[in-house]
């Protein structure tokens, strides 16, 4: 295969990402194709801003491959709650993460590639790059039916779609990624990214629905690595340089100073959460207990992730008002978490009366709270 | 006079501030002896100086002008002043000149973006290439950097409204001497709302960067002191930066704030430090004289710090009296060993935990009133038959205590895996309402991370709580009078004084003591 790695590749790469003017030490003064190995999405996202950030990018281009373990990867200006069930996020253990670009939500896992075109502001040019991207893929099996839309997706066979795209734009450099669906998990797919919460309201960037359909269903051929492949050699083509992959670990100080941080800073909640758009919830469910089924309406207003406004309604004297109201102190200002609240709901119950009847009154309210979150 | 003073302020900024008040008297007199059309040569002062003078000019509300007094001193042929018509305005609330700083050109023939995020306010002051907002175009979200060093004074867009490229963003108050110069130094301007600087004065000699560069270095643990800068005064560019880093090929870089000074990292890049951290940080001696401008930093208290404040604050009612032992666990360290591959096998870890739990809860049996609860008025007591007791666990967010319900009828693997459960739960923080509510007692491992006496607080409505040390070897005594090698642990326990009495409790902690250091006497009381 055509990927090559050494420690003496690694080490050209660091000198031609860090020396702008004075002039570069390798052979091959151009445009650069490197590939992660790691599978992490934070690790990932944060070699993409370290990028962004540090390479110079005026007489050469970069991309950037890589893949993710399981992972739901939402926008800049997303709103999580809104986007996908958080829920099963966190019973099956798929990571949340936000990247830097805008644009919508997409479900990434090890049949998902993902290209990170690099360019100055100036060459910044999402259709080019896309073009480029049917090109390999015709190159490789010239009766694939895709194509790009004007919305910037590559559709299959001119309905399911096989690529979204985003893009980030900084004061002199710019990137434009985009996923490739060869062999992902359909199935998984489209239930993490249905939300089961009702009642949101945000101005927050919504996503668009669409079919989707992996390349490997239309060809068993395609793997991630034929393709990865393809791309590489159309690209090498395209800005004449060798078909050559540089292997990056994103953990390495050494090559990447400053990464560690950056990738610390995508898995804070401040980032993944707390960048969330001001929304409000207002929302109503229904609560059996013993006999009798409880109306139960509840308003929130979050901001940064956390809750600004926090109102109960519940049926009269069910719980006594004071503990009511003492929940509803607690809840304000704390993140809109499932973690935090049932650990303020169940301190909350150790000042006060031990009460069998109570208790389980106040945790029955606790989980269907939790539920929202 | 002015020639002695001249050579005098090109040393320190501080001096020349310090000597700011006759010095704006000096250039007023200097401005009105002169003529309006006159021109003001910085020829004695420093460039910087004039722009301290000219930056205290702009802050003062009003200006009195002083006249006669000074006048006659000036020798006019040595005064000569460059003049700056815009600066010096009657009305003096703000010399500055305002801006307006349009959108650009975002590319790919955009005209419209939606503002998504402001990261200053009116009123903020702003560097060049600072962020000042995040708009977003279709898909593409972008970064809006300033051009000028200055102070907001107007946003013209609200959240999530339309933006037009080509039409003004804000407006920028800048300082007009200096013009739209690509790296300039910044004058002491007040507390920047998200960036905290520290002029490094090292031996009088300050060290110029802009803060863009400034941000860089603090993000790699770089003292530019140690950056050889090769800009224009010996400026340090961001090239300087990168080429310093190039050099550290193999240099392991330091991952946390060291005891040194370091500028504060913004909220959202500094964790909640675990106590390990704390640990393995060595005071680094330091040698040469520090400015340091870390300011104190104030949030509200919530989650489950909030929790936790309640927790005790109700805690304090509860009158404590403590009593602790040493027990001698060597032959349940032996036996552990022995169960741990069994436990292993059927998919459970084996701690030393679940045998603590399992004989405190036969203790219980024996001594009920340390699992009761007494009411809020203390007139009655309630006996808890589960022996539900508590685990406290340290999470990455704090302190949380699930229990294992009914220990009384578990077998010790049944505590173990239950114990596992909640483990990977708590971690996961994904524990339920169920699991954090009706304990009945409570142990604490704290050994795990170290220590060996404690003074455990009571969590209400419970009336006890147990606190162990860590495991150490230590020679003791054995009955022959030989010495020996004892695996010792400490156990502080706390309990309720209005119900329990102190030979309650040590007659508990003597039986548990015996369950764990003779372990084939749990087998008599296994039910």
């Amino acid at each position: 295969m055509v990927l090559q790695s050494s420690l003496k590749n690694c080490l050209q790469l660091s000198c031609i990402l860090r020396t702008p003017k004075a002039g570069f030490r390798s052979t091959t003064s151009g445009s650069l194709i490197i590939q992660s190995i790691s599978n992490d999405v934070y690790q990932n996202l944060a070699v993409e801003d370290w990028i962004h950030d540090h390479v110079n990018l005026e007489n050469r281009q970069v991309l950037f491959l890589w893949r993710n373990s399981p992972a739901v990867v939402i926008g800049r200006h997303q709103n999580p709650w809104q986007e996908c069930n958080l829920r099963l996020l966190r019973q099956k253990s798929i990571k949340l993460a936000r990247r830097r670009s805008g644009g919508g939500t997409v479900y990434h896992d090890l049949g998902n590639i993902n290209l990170t075109f690099f360019t100055t502001r100036k060459k910044y040019e999402r259709m080019e790059n896309l073009k480029l991207v049917v090109k390999a893929l015709k190159a490789l099996r010239p009766q694939l039916d895709v194509h790009v839309t004007d919305r910037y997706d590559i559709l299959l066979d001119g309905q399911y779609k096989i690529s979204g795209t985003a893009a980030k734009l900084g004061r002199t450099t710019a990137y434009h990624h985009c996923t490739l669906l060869c062999n992902a998990d359909k199935f998984v797919l489209s239930s993490v990214l249905k939300s089961p919460y009702k009642g949101l309201k945000s101005n927050a960037t919504p996503s668009v629905p669409a079919s989707v359909k992996n390349l490997f269903e239309e060809d068993p051929s395609l793997t991630c690595e034929v393709l990865l492949d393809a791309i590489a050699e159309e690209y090498a083509t395209q800005h004449h340089i060798d078909h050559h992959i540089t292997l990056i670990n994103p953990a390495d100080e050494t090559v990447l100073p400053g990464i560690n941080n950056k990738t610390k800073e995508l898995q804070t909640w401040e980032w993944v959460y707390g960048k969330t758009p001001k929304f409000s919830i207002s929302t109503c469910f229904n609560m059996v207990y013993k006999d009798s089924v409880l109306d139960v309406k509840v308003d929130m207003d979050v901001k940064h992730g956390r809750i600004e406004v926090c109102n109960i309604d519940l049926p009269e004297q069910w719980l006594p008002p004071a503990l009511c109201s003492e929940l509803v102190k607690s809840l304000v200002g704390s993140k809109f978490c499932p973690n935090e609240t049932t650990m303020l709901a169940t301190t909350l119950l150790r000042v006060c009366p031990q009460d069998d009847e109570l208790h389980n009154r106040w945790s029955l309210l606790c989980e269907n709270m939790v539920m929202l979150m | 006079m002015l020639k002695t003073h001249g050579k005098r302020y090109e040393t320190s900024r501080l001096e020349i501030v310090q000597r700011f008040d006759v010095l704006l008297v000096i250039i007023f007199a200097g401005v009105l002896f002169s003529g309006s059309s006159k021109k003001i040569i910085s020829k004695f002062y420093s460039f910087e100086l004039l722009e301290v003078c000219i930056h205290r000019v702009r802050s003062c509300s009003s200006i009195r002008f002083i006249k006669s007094k000074y006048v006659c001193v000036f020798d006019k042929s040595a005064l000569k002043f460059s003049h700056q018509q815009r600066l010096f305005r009657t009305s003096a609330v703000s010399c500055g000149q305002i801006v307006q700083f349009k959108l650009s050109d975002i590319g790919e023939g955009i005209t419209e973006v939606t503002v998504k995020e402001w990261y200053i306010k009116e009123g903020d002051s702003v560097s060049q290439f600072d962020s000042i907002c995040e708009v977003q175009s279709d898909k593409a979200s972008v970064t809006i950097t300033s051009r000028y060093d200055g102070v907001i004074r107007k946003l013209h867009y609200n959240l999530d409204e339309i933006a037009y490229v080509g039409k003004p963003l804000v407006d920028i108050e800048i300082d007009a001497s200096k013009g739209v110069a690509p790296e300039e130094d910044v004058v002491e301007t007040p507390p920047m709302s998200h960036e905290e600087h520290t002029h490094q004065e090292i031996k009088g000699h300050k060290t110029l960067a802009t803060p863009a560069v400034r941000r860089l270095a603090m993000e790699n643990n770089i003292k530019l002191s140690e950056v050889v800068g090769t800009g224009k005064d010996n400026r340090i560019l961001k090239e300087d930066i990168l080429n310093y880093l190039a050099k550290q090929t193999g240099a392991i870089l330091p991952p946390s704030p060291k005891a040194e000074i370091i500028p504060p990292l913004p909220k959202s890049e500094t964790l909640p430090a675990a106590p390990k951290d704390k640990a393995r940080k060595i005071p680094v001696p330091v040698s040469r004289p520090i400015v340091f401008s870390g300011k104190d930093k104030t949030e509200p208290v919530t989650g489950f710090q909030k929790a936790m404040v309640k927790t005790m604050s109700a805690a304090l009612k509860i009158p404590h009296f403590g009593y602790c032992d040493e027990i001698d666990l060597t032959q349940l360290v032996q036996l552990r060993e022995e169960l741990k591959p069994l436990a292993q096998i059927r998919g459970v870890k084996l701690s030393f935990m679940p045998f603590f739990i399992k004989a405190a809860s036969l203790g219980l049996l024996q001594y009920p009133i340390l699992n009761a609860s007494l009411d809020e008025s203390c007139q009655n007591v309630t006996y808890k038959a589960s022996h539900n007791i508590g685990v406290a666990m340290d999470t990455e967010q704090g302190l949380i205590v699930p229990n294992v319900k009914n220990v009384q009828v578990l077998s010790v693997f049944e505590i173990a895996s239950e114990l596992n459960r909640l483990q990977s739960l708590g971690s996961a923080g994904q524990l339920g309402t169920n699991d954090l509510t009706g304990g009945t007692f409570t142990l604490s491992n704290i050994g795990t991370i170290g220590g060996t006496y404690t003074k455990p607080v009571i969590l209400p409505p419970e009336v006890a709580i147990g606190a162990l040390g860590k495991i150490q070897v230590l020679p003791r005594f054995n009955g022959k009078g030989e010495v020996f090698k004892a695996q010792i642990m400490n156990v502080s326990w706390s309990a309720d004084h209005r119900i329990i009495d102190g030979a309650t409790m040590a007659r508990f902690s003597n039986l548990w003591k015996s369950y764990l250091e003779n372990p084939a006497s749990m087998l008599l009381d296994l039910k």
